[in-house]
């Protein structure tokens, strides 16, 4: 199926509804796709509440005539103003005038003895289980990681009647202190951290801590921790674990988009290096949804050719940087992490590659030729960061297709007929 | 809607939440999703299609992510390829 937009949303999270949105409402035609079979990424996922950010740009979103194209994945763009997406029924070919790249951030996982075990999960992974139907009442669960994910999954798991065995935050109680300090400076996200405490009231929550090894026969039975340097082995049901977040560049990067630090760079009007194509949300830095949804409406209007609009949000967008580098700060990896992991401890989980076989290359290049590690269906999102923070790889080109597709849908990418057409307005 | 929905798993029958995922379905069949390379149980990891941990074989449509996936009356969803 073709279908050519003015301006196309690449992520149905709350950077891309709100980038959809503002966009819709200049007058453009505006296509999203995502990946997901809902709208409303990591943080919104199943939102059902009629109030609230959520609903309300739900609600937004249905006044606009927004084509919504869920559980289709790009994959490749075989030239400027074309990308493929694979869909259950078939290849889609979705042409723009303009793109927005709103693809969101995915947890960092780093490896421990143990962490391949089934119901080993992210946090935010946990959660979206949770809310995709599984039962957690009465579970026994631990969390364990850094960031504030932790607090929220620990407050929506509680809520759904799990009980917290413990949450174990990597950062330090000075780091932290500081922190919070640093919140005063906003004073929406202190309403949300003084929810939070009251949500998981009486949760235990260490400081200086991290999980060293998870065990169990067929699946998860206990978890050993590190709390203040003594090693507490606790039994439980669930791991959520999440090392704070990593963006998705992969396709930003793909299509040429200059990439800094690990972040898109994008200007004022959020585009990025690459003329017509936008970036909104995480992918330009980790901030949370506040800045999320200000990017994705400064790139709406922007994409839009309404620069004006998009200026009178500059100063809102201000705010979401400065989160982003506390964010940053507080929460950078301490090196005993990189201590937990035996000689058998496997890095890639695709490939089954341990981490003494890494050990003994110099690149992640080299490691990726001898080893296979970052070379299995995940493409290396989950031990590419691992490999970053353990090895200080860095990740080379990305290469299409940028996640894996069907073999018909592959070999439309050499198809000269399907690369040059011109796909014509409507659909 | 009915509140429930039935789909089978490794050819047992289980009754999942109506609009479960069929990584929710598996889990409370109590199976783990797939087998690694070394002979390792996955279970789903990051629970948003990134990960590619939770595949299985959704009506012989092999590799299909579990988490991406709503379970549906009648549904054959076999583990562990």
């Amino acid at each position: 199926m073709q279908q050519r937009f003015d301006i196309l949303v690449v992520g149905g999270g709350p950077a891309g509804i709100a980038a959809a949105v503002r966009a819709a409402e200049c007058g453009a035609k505006v296509g999203i796709v995502d990946d997901n079979p809902n709208l409303g990424g990591q943080i919104w996922r199943g939102a059902s509440e009629s109030i609230g950010e959520a609903a309300s740009w739900r609600g937004k979103l249905q006044a606009t005539n927004v084509t919504i194209l869920c559980g289709t994945r790009v994959f490749h763009q075989p030239r400027a103003g074309v990308l493929f997406a694979e869909h259950e029924d078939g290849l889609q070919v979705l042409g723009y005038e303009n793109l927005i790249l709103a693809t969101g951030a995915r947890e960092r996982f780093l490896p421990f003895p143990g962490w391949t075990l089934p119901n080993v999960m992210g946090a935010g992974g946990l959660q979206a289980m949770v809310k995709s139907g599984l039962p957690i009442d009465g579970k026994r669960v631990i969390i364990a990681g850094t960031g504030p994910l932790l607090l929220a999954v620990a407050a929506y798991l509680r809520q759904k009647d799990a009980e917290i065995a413990v949450i174990c935050e990597q950062a330090s109680i000075r780091n932290l202190a500081r922190f919070s300090i640093a919140l005063l400076r906003h004073p929406q996200k202190i309403r949300q951290a003084l929810r939070l405490r009251k949500d998981i009231r009486g949760v235990p929550f260490a400081t200086s801590s991290w999980p060293i090894s998870a065990d169990g026969r067929n699946a998860l039975e206990s978890v050993t921790i590190s709390r203040n340097g003594k090693h507490e082995t606790i039994a439980c049901e669930y791991l959520a674990c999440g090392f704070h977040l990593v963006p998705n560049i992969e396709l930003p990067q793909l299509l040429g988009c200059q990439i800094h630090g690990g972040y898109v760079q994008v200007d004022e009007l959020q585009e990025t290096s690459v003329k017509g194509i936008y970036c909104a949300g995480e992918p330009t830095g980790i901030g949370g949804v506040e800045s999320s949804l200000v990017q994705g409406e400064i790139a709406g209007f922007s994409a839009a050719s309404r620069p004006e609009e998009a200026r009178k949000l500059f100063g809102a967008r201000e705010r979401g940087r400065d989160m982003c580098s506390l964010l940053d700060r507080t929460f950078r990896l301490r090196g005993e992490l990189r201590n937990v992991l035996s000689s058998e401890t496997l890095v890639c989980r695709c490939e089954d590659v341990s981490y003494s076989r890494l050990q003994k290359h110099s690149s992640w290049r080299a490691a990726k030729l001898q080893t296979r590690c970052g070379m299995g269906p995940c493409q290396g999102r989950i031990c590419g960061p691992a490999t970053e923070f353990l090895f200080d790889w860095s990740p080379d080109s990305t290469r299409p297709p940028i996640f894996p597709a069907r073999v018909d849908n592959l070999a439309a990418m050499t198809e000269p007929e399907l690369q040059q057409t011109t796909i014509s307005g409507g659909s | 809607m009915p509140d429930e929905i039935t789909i089978v798993v490794d050819d047992s029958p289980v009754r999942v939440p109506s609009g479960a995922s069929v990584a929710v379905a598996v889990a409370i069949a109590g199976r783990a999703c797939r087998t690694s390379v070394t002979g390792e149980p996955r279970g789903p990891l990051c629970g948003m299609g990134i990960c590619f941990e939770c595949r299985v074989t959704i009506n012989n449509i092999p590799h299909r992510r579990a988490c991406q996936v709503f379970s549906e009356p009648g549904m054959v969803v076999r583990t562990g390829d």
